[in-house]
């Protein structure tokens, strides 16, 4: 178990009754959600849900249409320099991991860090030497993506998304296109991320990974959050019927 | 045989049976691999071989390459009548420019290729320094082709013509079209309605007309849309619209590649801070235009090709000079060797750009590599 070592009872986001329709479909129904800094959350619900959705509103991959969305003291609006400060503070990690398949795996974790942070190209190199060492993957620094397994560009994403030395990492579903056999890999890597006392919000059905790292756990059903508590008492005792379903569903096989 | 026994998980790795890979298992597999393939491959053979005999003849063992005029070839030999060529080669090459001006010709010429090979190479030697010549080339070679400075004579377009017209247009058209098409195709996809509608306008026009009507339009009326007293030459028009042209297929090549490139490329760059013009050069156009290469290199041999079409206007390209040696009485009736030379011309030069976008599309391959 990861100790729960608080920096600070600060705020970094702070959703506030926020609204969000694809055309006229509500996906996400007055979400009011408080997070933390150093607080890792995990957000778990069937598919459809709309947990991806909600923490892609935090660095406004998706556009939310009513309520207020709080990262680090700036609201998100339709200011571009607002959310470019956001963007930089808030590190990504995608399904698909999206790497940019023309660069090799160094450049791939240095080309925001020069061109959008302004670093020189010397300490970017070294920057993402170390964060790939940290990943445990420094000797294919100079191949392709293309040419890694699922877990290492995974892992390789991480790293790329830390380059930009966040203060918020999300996760959507890090792990759901991988081999059984990658999955702990990079669930390990997240481990580490989080011992580091990284803030964190990880979309995920790894619930090992709850139990052990998760500071509260936030189940969604239907756009809305049903049901958050610590992960003793979320898989212990949920409250909430659908909770309850969900889990017997993920859990018994 | 003997069969060894390997205890399990100690299976060596054993090379295949032999015969079945490398030069032998290539001919037994693709030409000998059953009776009926086998008859095929003899049969083929020996109709290449009477092919090419009867061919090889005519284009050499029996040409005649210097004579004074048709009837003077056919007295020395049967085969094809070289002299047409080799008597004009000059003509051919560098049209009606002066003789003692070719030398200008000649250096832009080689110099081209210098100032090229930075742009289509990317991991030679000394690149940036040479990327400054390539950037100075142009403004060089039109002091050097055309004159009018530093004490070289000025030389008129209309004496322009013969394969260094086509390199001309076509490496100019080729060279101007790119970047135009780029931005074309970013336009196109815009978000500001004003330059997408733009976009769409000129490529929809420039791809709905053929080019034979722009080039009329380009030696007869472009300059009656010119502000008065602006008269570029015959040939800077034709450059233009050839540009234009061409540029508007590129857009939808580029564009092609533009819409194949996932979604999820555009969702990281963002997620990593990266504004419009960050995320389309570091990561939209070099995706982008890697998987447009065969649809771009297809527009720029086509591009090449009809810049022939110029004859109709009255420049002499290759094919005018052709026909203007084949009017000749003394050449009268040897189309068929005229005609052979500029396709083989035009054939080198088109296989040359097929050959080097297939090299840069291997090399641009990260996968597997």
């Amino acid at each position: 178990m990861v100790t729960n070592k608080k920096n600070s009872s600060k705020s970094v986001i702070e959703i506030r009754e926020m609204h969000k329709w694809f055309g006229t479909f509500h996906v996400l129904k007055n979400i009011s959600l408080g997070v933390k800094q150093g607080e890792r959350i995990v957000i778990c619900g069937p598919s459809g849900s709309g947990k991806s959705t909600l923490i892609r509103c935090i660095n406004r991959l998706e556009v939310h249409q009513k309520g207020d969305i709080i990262v680090n003291d700036v609201e998100l609006t339709g200011d571009l320099k607002n959310l470019e400060s956001i963007r930089s503070d808030v590190g990504m990690v995608f399904q698909s991991f999206n790497l940019f398949p023309h660069l090799t795996v160094l450049e791939n974790c240095t080309l925001a860090p020069i061109w959008v942070k302004g670093l020189p190209k010397k300490e970017a190199n070294e920057l993402a030497m170390e964060l790939l060492t940290r990943v445990k993957i420094p000797e294919q620094a100079l191949k392709f993506p293309g040419q890694l397994s699922g877990g290492q560009q995974q892992r390789v994403a991480i790293a790329r998304s830390l380059c930009m030395q966040p203060k918020i990492m999300l996760f959507d579903e890090p792990t759901s296109a991988l081999d059984p056999e990658m999955i702990k890999e990079v669930l390990d890597t997240m481990i580490e991320l989080a011992e580091t006392g990284m803030t964190m919000l990880v979309v995920t059905h790894e619930m090992g990974f709850a139990k052990k790292v998760a500071d509260s756990v936030i189940f969604m059903d239907e756009g809305e959050i049903i049901e958050q508590n610590d992960p003793k008492n979320f898989f212990n005792n949920p409250k909430n019927d659908r909770t309850k379903l969900f889990l017997s569903q993920i859990l018994n096989h | 045989m003997s069969t060894q026994m390997y205890k399990p998980g100690s299976y060596p790795n054993l090379p295949p049976p032999p015969g079945t890979v490398g030069f032998y298992g290539w001919i037994r597999n693709n030409l000998f691999s059953s009776i009926s393939n086998t008859l095929l491959t003899i049969v083929s053979v020996v109709l290449v071989y009477y092919l090419i005999d009867g061919i090889i003849g005519w284009f050499l063992f029996d040409a005649v390459f210097d004579a004074d005029s048709k009837i003077e070839c056919r007295k020395i030999n049967d085969g094809a009548c070289w002299a047409v060529i080799t008597r004009r080669v000059g003509q051919f090459v560098y049209g009606f420019y002066p003789e003692a001006e070719r030398w200008r010709i000649n250096i832009s010429f080689l110099t081209m290729f210098i100032a090229f090979a930075p742009l289509l190479y990317p991991d030679l030697p000394k690149r940036k320094w040479l990327l400054w010549f390539s950037g100075i080339y142009p403004f060089f070679a039109f002091i050097l082709i055309n004159g009018g400075f530093f004490g070289l004579a000025k030389i008129e377009y209309s004496l322009f013509g013969g394969f260094m017209l086509t390199v001309i247009l076509g490496v100019t058209g080729i060279v101007c079209s790119l970047p135009i098409g780029i931005l074309l195709a970013l336009g196109r996809q815009s978000k500001l309605t004003v330059v997408r509608t733009l976009s769409v306008c000129f490529i929809e026009f420039m791809r709905g007309v053929p080019l034979i009507t722009l080039l009329f339009v380009a030696s007869s009326m472009l300059n009656y849309f010119m502000p008065p007293g602006t008269n570029f030459s015959i040939l800077v028009r034709v450059i233009i619209m050839f540009t234009f042209f061409s540029a508007a297929y590129i857009a939808e090549v580029i564009r092609g590649g533009i819409q194949a490139i996932p979604k999820g490329q555009y969702e990281a760059a963002d997620a990593l801070g990266m504004n419009y013009w960050q995320t389309t050069r570091f990561i939209t156009l070099p995706q982008a235009l890697k998987i447009s290469i065969p649809g771009i290199m297809n527009t720029f041999i086509g591009l090449y090709k009809d810049t022939t079409l110029v004859v109709v206007i009255g420049l002499l390209d290759p094919l005018g000079i052709g026909r203007a040696a084949l009017a000749d009485t003394k050449w009268n009736g040897l189309s068929t060797e005229t005609y052979l030379f500029v396709a083989l011309f035009f054939f080198v030069s088109c296989f040359a750009m097929s050959r080097y976008s297939l090299w840069l599309e291997n090399k641009l391959n990260t996968e597997n590599k």
